[in-house]
């Protein structure tokens, strides 16, 4: 298959992933902000969300002040964030556009019709809906799309390429939520009292990741900071966890290989191996920040090891 | 002033229904007008989410239109078609004769039955193509070639498009769209099936490959998503099951032309290049082009590739050698032409453009290498002031005009916002040339949907109506 049409492929279910994460992400933050705390604290949520997504610099620049409502709307709406729910549904459409005659019709039409839906969107129509409906929205729109994916697709090098998109893309967002959200829960523990508002913070991250009937099950207990960074990090049948993306890149690089690629298929197995072998406990002894920190880094090196070798290549 | 005379497609001169319309009156005689507009809404939803839509240049740039189709088929005898498709191959056949002769020996201008001049010296002529051995020494592999219909079994050739002509997906998808709407019309009537287009098309590209290749590889060649007939391009290269490549996606190493895929280089044989000469190569044309390939030309010389189609083929459908085509068939094929040329006034010529210049109301003016409806006057349908801005044109550049009589155009009935009404319309065939000369029955009707408008351009605000032949 041409190198640019894996490289729409992989762009246009990036994208696409990372539109559903967005509104995991921009949900949890809403649905946190309804909790009773202090300004402070509600406006720190905010800029942490901004932050890890290195987006703080360029808000601050174009809107000045924090306020909820305000980043929802650059979040969400803005065409010159590129990082926007509405740019990355633009991503999609465009990536999908320029190689739709590698997709079935079922998925083109899938993903045309969900940018001409989202384009006639605006703030004050969601004001109307409710911005929880839109962030559902958005989440079905990426179900459906990965459904018409696998329902559809012929099962071929174009699946494995959209495949590795979706996945690298969800353990970078997977291993971001959890970083922000850790850290800022982790700063109000001074005052943990094991009370009720600890307990809908971290349930509220669970919900994010569609992860809280999941916790349940796996644990039956109480819901324990460790046990959550546990679950997202290591639980390979956990389908948005660290461990299980992973696995899928891995398995896809090995499926794409080609004379070039063995030192990326190397580092996804030992990225993968690390994971799947690894305790909960020692990642914490270390620092979950420090563990996530490289954890993304050898995600943004995967990338680019993937680009070199199979999206982008220099020449013959 | 409008055309008043026109053949009218569906209804004779008494205003009785003509024999190929019969079954097909009956049945939109008895549709609900309801029914019709629910169905004519439904068609409009499913383009849209199709996506089969086209990229307008100029005011408006960057939207996506939908080309309005029209529900009313154009209706075609088995007979006429026989008529026209013998008349399309022999005119096809001539023009590929000719193009391969004046890149070769010169024999039409030796003879002195074309000026020499008017071919030597055209813009379209590329002399880097003189001596070129291609294969099967086809030049114009795709021919969409313009037909017009005046009266009763009279057809006119208006335009021979040889380089990239385009519009065959809508006259596939507009025969599937017919099929979803109305599929009690296909077994009420015996339409002769297009749908088979792809596979004729990649044979004939395969049937051209270099050094006759057993398994060669064919590839659609775009300019990119930007471009107005990218949902064509898309369209053709899924449908024939190849690779649509960019520009940036091929490569040449030792004068042989690769593309660029996850598993490492592959060579490609065969290019169905949807992109003008002047883009090709930016080596040998255009310094600029980014949609290119450099070193192209080298390869294609050293027939290590195919090209479809083949560079300098405009040499033949420029307007001003559109007059001799005729005599091309007389002297390549030695018959007579089967299908008419529009006379033809060549402005450059101080008589002829005193003759035009005092007949501009009747004329239709057109740019020599000008395409898609733009920049042309029909006199008949033009204001005073109009046409005395053309006129101003035409004296300071008249070599680049040609000037034609207005020919009544048919009509046939189309749906307007007052109802049904006559619209004029054209046929655009797609010829296809490789070992042998074949085509889907039909072609593409395109139809002026503005009243009294001779325009059929799609961007000009042009339909297009799904085109049955019927079979014997």
């Amino acid at each position: 298959m041409l190198s640019r049409t894996a490289d729409h492929l992989f762009w246009m279910a990036r994208y696409m992933e990372r539109a559903e994460n967005l509104a995991r992400m921009l949900e949890v933050n809403y649905r946190m902000s309804l909790l009773p705390q202090t300004r402070a604290e509600a406006t720190d949520n905010w800029v942490a969300l901004l932050r890890i997504m290195s987006l703080d610099e360029q808000y601050k620049e174009r809107h000045g002040a924090v306020t909820p409502d305000s980043v929802l709307r650059y979040m969400i709406f803005d065409d010159a964030n590129p990082s926007s729910i509405r740019s990355c549904l633009r991503a999609t459409r465009e990536n999908a556009h320029a190689v739709r005659g590698t997709l079935t019709s079922e998925l083109w039409e899938t993903t045309n019709a969900c940018w001409l839906k989202m384009r006639s969107f605006t703030p004050a129509a969601m004001e109307e809906t409710g911005i929880d409906a839109f962030f559902e929205w958005v989440k079905y729109r990426s179900h459906l799309s990965r459904g018409v994916t696998i329902g559809t697709m012929l099962q071929d090098e174009s699946l494995r390429f959209i495949r590795l998109g979706t996945f690298l893309e969800r353990a970078d967002n997977t291993a971001r939520i959890l970083d922000v959200k850790y850290q800022t829960l982790m700063s109000s523990e001074g005052e943990d009292d094991g009370g009720s508002a600890d307990y809908y913070r971290w349930s509220a991250l669970l919900h994010s990741v569609s992860a809280f009937e999941v916790y349940r099950k796996v644990y039956r207990d109480m819901i324990t900071p460790v046990r959550v960074a546990e679950l997202l990090i290591l639980d390979a049948n956990m389908p948005r966890s660290l461990a299980r993306c992973l696995k899928e890149v891995a398995t896809n690089i090995a499926a794409v290989g080609n004379g070039r690629s063995a030192e990326t298929g190397r580092r996804a197995g030992q990225l993968e191996a690390s994971l799947r072998f690894g305790r909960i406990e020692d990642v914490m002894s270390r620092g979950l920040h420090a563990f996530l920190d490289e954890f993304m880094e050898s995600i943004y090196d995967l990338g680019g090891r993937i680009a070199d070798d199979f999206l982008i290549p220099t020449n013959n | 002033m409008t055309i008043k005379k026109f053949y009218n497609e569906m209804a004779d001169a008494e205003g009785g229904i003509r024999e190929q319309y019969r079954e097909f009156a009956a049945w939109l005689s008895s549709m609900s007008d309801e029914r019709l507009a629910r169905k004519r809404a439904e068609a409009d939803t499913l383009f849209h989410r199709f996506g089969i839509t086209f990229a307008v240049y100029g005011e408006d740039a960057g939207v996506e239109r939908l080309i309005p189709f029209d529900i009313i088929p154009r209706i075609i005898t088995a007979k006429e078609w026989s008529t026209m498709s013998a008349g399309l191959s022999q005119r096809v056949q001539a023009l590929n004769a000719f193009v391969h002769d004046v890149y070769h020996d010169q024999a039409i201008l030796k003879a002195g039955r074309i000026p020499a001049e008017d071919v030597l010296n055209n813009a379209q002529f590329r002399p880097e193509m003189r001596g070129v051995a291609v294969a099967q020494n086809v030049y114009a592999h795709i021919a969409g070639v313009d037909v017009v219909r005046a009266g009763e079994g009279e057809f006119y050739v208006l335009e021979d498009n040889l380089r990239v002509p385009s519009g065959v997906s809508y006259m596939l998808e507009d025969r599937r769209m017919m099929m979803r709407l109305f599929p009690e019309l296909f077994s009420s009537n015996r339409v002769a099936p297009v749908d088979h287009y792809p596979n004729l098309l990649l044979d004939t590209l395969r049937s051209v490959a270099p050094m006759s290749l057993d398994d060669p590889t064919v590839v659609v060649m775009t300019p990119g998503a930007y471009n107005s007939a990218y949902f064509e391009h898309a369209f053709l290269a899924q449908q024939m099951g190849v690779e649509l490549v960019e520009g940036q996606d091929l490569f040449v190493k030792d004068e042989q032309v690769f593309m660029r895929t996850t598993r490492g280089p592959k060579r490609v044989d065969v290019i169905y290049r949807r992109i003008d000469d002047d883009f090709l190569d930016p080596l040998a044309f255009r310094k600029d082009s980014m949609l290119g390939v450099a070193g192209l030309l080298s390869a294609y010389r050293a027939g290590k590739v195919t090209l479809c189609n083949a560079i300098g083929s405009g040499v033949a459908d420029d307007k001003s050698i559109y007059p001799h085509v005729p005599e091309m068939i007389r002297f390549y094929l030695g018959e007579e032409p089967i299908l008419n040329n529009v006379p033809t006034y060549r402005c450059r010529d101080a008589g002829e453009l005193s003759y035009v210049l005092a007949n501009l109301a009747e004329l239709v003016v057109k740019e020599v290498h000008g395409a898609g409806g733009y920049g042309m006057l029909v006199g008949p349908t033009s204001s005073k002031a109009e046409i005395e801005e053309f006129r101003k044109r035409l004296l300071a550049s008249p070599e680049r005009y040609i000037a034609q009589p207005t020919l009544a155009l048919s009509a046939c009935p189309t749906f307007v916002e007052s109802g049904v009404a006559p619209r004029h319309i054209d046929l655009r065939p797609f010829v296809l040339s490789g070992k042998e000369v074949r085509m889907a029955p039909g072609g593409l009707t395109r139809v002026a949907l503005r009243e009294g408008s001779l325009v059929v351009n799609s961007s000009q605000g042009g339909g297009t109506k799904d085109t049955w032949v019927l079979e014997a």
